[in-house]
């Protein structure tokens, strides 16, 4: 029986140079995807974007000791849904309460959880056990 | 982070030669905005391109040279926007904020 999904679990070490590397994977992802009927040069941006921002959060918040040299990510594509997890080890924020950018007040910073939202279906950020989840979903149809 | 800056009409036109702008070089482009300022440039032209991909820490380096130059009575204008580069900054608004031409030369003669 053919298998229809495909999933990526990678491990890599919780550098920003490695946010490129992560971001072409997202971009091929998005090409490889045959159902997809939008613009697909638009998805493999927002799939790149989409894992750059929550990579980056994973790296600057997401391992205040030190306890883990790597960020995790899962990656899991369907007929329907894309489904990215990020896993981290910071103390967790209600991404409920991130307010949307003031675009008059020009600040330098907190457009990242608002872009990801802006791209994704559905975007939850879960307190596990050991850390947290971040789990963003994008219907492909 | 690769950068080419030459100095045209009274402008410091600064070429950014990387194909991303994200959070592994953008403190880079802000502190290099912050140095132009610091050392009497008025008026910058950042041409963008060569970038393809655009993040939020990328844009935030951007809104900094923007401030900077404000503080100091410039500008900092942008050109050669890549579309999706620039689906980002309506997305996020700042178009309103940016003065963006098509092209350097078009930037130049204004």
């Amino acid at each position: 029986m053919e298998k229809r999904g495909i999933e990526l679990d990678i491990k890599v070490p919780n550098q920003t140079r490695y946010l490129s590397l992560i971001g072409r994977i997202g971009e091929d992802i998005a090409r490889e995807i045959d159902r997809y009927s939008g613009d697909r040069e638009t998805l493999a941006y927002q799939i790149n974007l989409v894992l750059t921002e929550a990579m980056s959060n994973a790296i600057k918040y997401g391992n205040p000791d030190n306890r883990e040299e790597t960020v995790h990510i899962l990656i899991n594509i369907s007929d329907n849904e894309l489904f990215i997890r990020i896993y981290d080890y910071g103390q967790g924020f209600d991404i409920n309460e991130i307010p949307t950018p003031d675009f008059d007040a020009l600040e330098d910073r907190g457009r990242g959880i608002f872009l990801i939202k802006a791209l994704m279906d559905s975007v939850q950020y879960r307190k596990q056990a050991d850390g947290n989840m971040l789990e963003m979903i994008k219907q492909l149809h | 982070m690769n950068l080419n800056s030459e100095i045209i009409t009274g402008n410091v036109v600064i070429h950014v030669k990387e194909e991303r702008l994200d959070a592994h070089n953008s403190a880079e482009l802000k502190l290099e905005f912050q140095k132009l300022f610091a050392s009497g440039s008025q008026n910058l032209l950042v041409d963008l391109k060569e970038v393809r991909f655009i993040d939020s820490s990328g844009l935030g380096a951007l809104v900094s040279g923007f401030k900077n130059a404000t503080t100091s009575h410039g500008s900092l204008r942008l050109a050669s926007l890549q579309p999706q580069v620039k689906s980002m900054f309506e997305l996020t608004r700042l178009h309103r904020v940016f003065e963006i031409y098509q092209t350097v030369a078009e930037a130049l003669e204004k």
